[in-house]
């Protein structure tokens, strides 16, 4: 048993030809501080982080690059198109990303609406055909829709990533079951991104079988974000396992686990 | 000679912004204390990269963004 174990845990994510060790992928938004962000995402294992494209404050004498906190050496910069609400808007954060990053992988966000933050799905699927034809690895932020998940592959995205709930919310994974058809039918990696709250919402989310979680309030709204983050690592791969080991079926009804044959005479 | 003294007013990260004439994209930058390895410099929506920065003049009327990476999820 303890071979099937190691063997499952040394299994890795592979997106858009790029193998990685962690299926938890974080964001790098809304921390109290640099060094706490450091030491998170240290704690969360997680190989790929997210950043997002902004305009310099030119009024602020030293506002720094992100890149001074993290090693692009050591960890997969992902940008992402965040806080865009056209597909023109996102494939011009792209680009400009493309050329302050290391690699051609975005992660496309296309908002429709301020309030829920939700996808705005038509321009998601003109922003990704667009991306897609310049040579860039898509990992597209989509809602747990089925057909856009299909469309989104169809494009030639390197990934497909539903949400568990809106963004920032915390309210964990609201559909699992529509998350388990999206991974049913996907063939691309299908990755969970925003939602989850806590480390129980990373662990449900990896038992429905889907490749990994991005998740970044979660951990950095945390009081102790530090913590948050190893227990998400436990989470992520504690979900993940329980997935691979097939979980019992449910039953309505009640089966003891002692033998029934055996027991004293009363 | 009289134009290199003129002063220009362009749109510097959506906001009105005068310089001297003759000034390059890369100039610009070392003005603004700005690294072009963390900085992405994008001129009347064309992105310019670090080799052409010197090469490119700013022009009265010119819209710039200067963007790099910040935190985010």
């Amino acid at each position: 048993m303890a071979t099937t174990v190691r063997e499952t845990t040394a299994e890795t994510l592979t997106i858009g030809g790029h193998t990685f060790a962690s299926r938890l992928l974080v964001g790098t938004g809304k921390y109290t501080n640099n060094e706490t962000m450091v030491r998170a995402i240290e704690a969360s294992g997680a190989n790929v982080v997210t950043v997002a494209v902004r305009r310099v404050d030119l009024d602020r004498s030293k506002d720094e690059s992100i890149l001074h906190h993290l090693s692009p050496e050591r960890l997969f910069l992902l940008a992402n198109t965040a806080g865009c609400y056209t597909g023109d808007e996102a494939t011009r954060y792209a680009r400009l990303a493309r050329e302050a990053g290391f690699n051609e992988f975005v992660k496309l966000e296309v908002i429709g609406d301020k309030e829920t933050l939700m996808p705005d799905v038509i321009g998601l699927l003109d922003a990704a055909r667009t991306l897609v034809a310049e040579g860039f690895q898509v990992m597209a932020y989509t809602n747990d829709d089925i057909v856009t998940a299909l469309r989104l592959e169809d494009l030639g995205c390197a990934a497909v990533m539903p949400l568990a709930s809106p963004i920032g919310s915390g309210l964990g994974l609201l559909n699992p079951h529509h998350i388990r058809t999206i991974k049913h039918r996907l063939s691309v990696p299908v990755i969970v991104d925003a939602g989850v709250g806590t480390a129980s919402d990373a662990c449900v989310t990896m038992e429905q079988g889907v490749d990994g979680v991005l998740m970044n309030t979660a951990i950095a709204e945390a009081r102790d974000p530090v913590a948050m983050a190893r227990a998400m690592n436990l989470a992520v791969r504690s979900g993940r396992l329980a997935h691979l080991a097939g979980r019992m079926p449910r039953r309505e009804i009640a089966v003891p686990s002692s033998p029934e044959s055996g027991v004293l005479d009363t | 000679m009289s134009t290199r003294t003129d002063k220009i007013e362009i749109t510097l990260n959506g906001a009105p912004r005068r310089f001297e004439s003759g000034l390059s994209l890369e100039s610009l930058l070392k003005r603004l204390d700005l690294d072009a390895r963390t900085v992405v410099v994008e001129h009347n929506r064309t992105i310019v990269r670090p080799p052409a920065l010197g090469d490119t003049e700013v022009q009265d009327g010119d819209t710039v963004e200067l963007v790099h990476f910040v935190g985010g999820g």
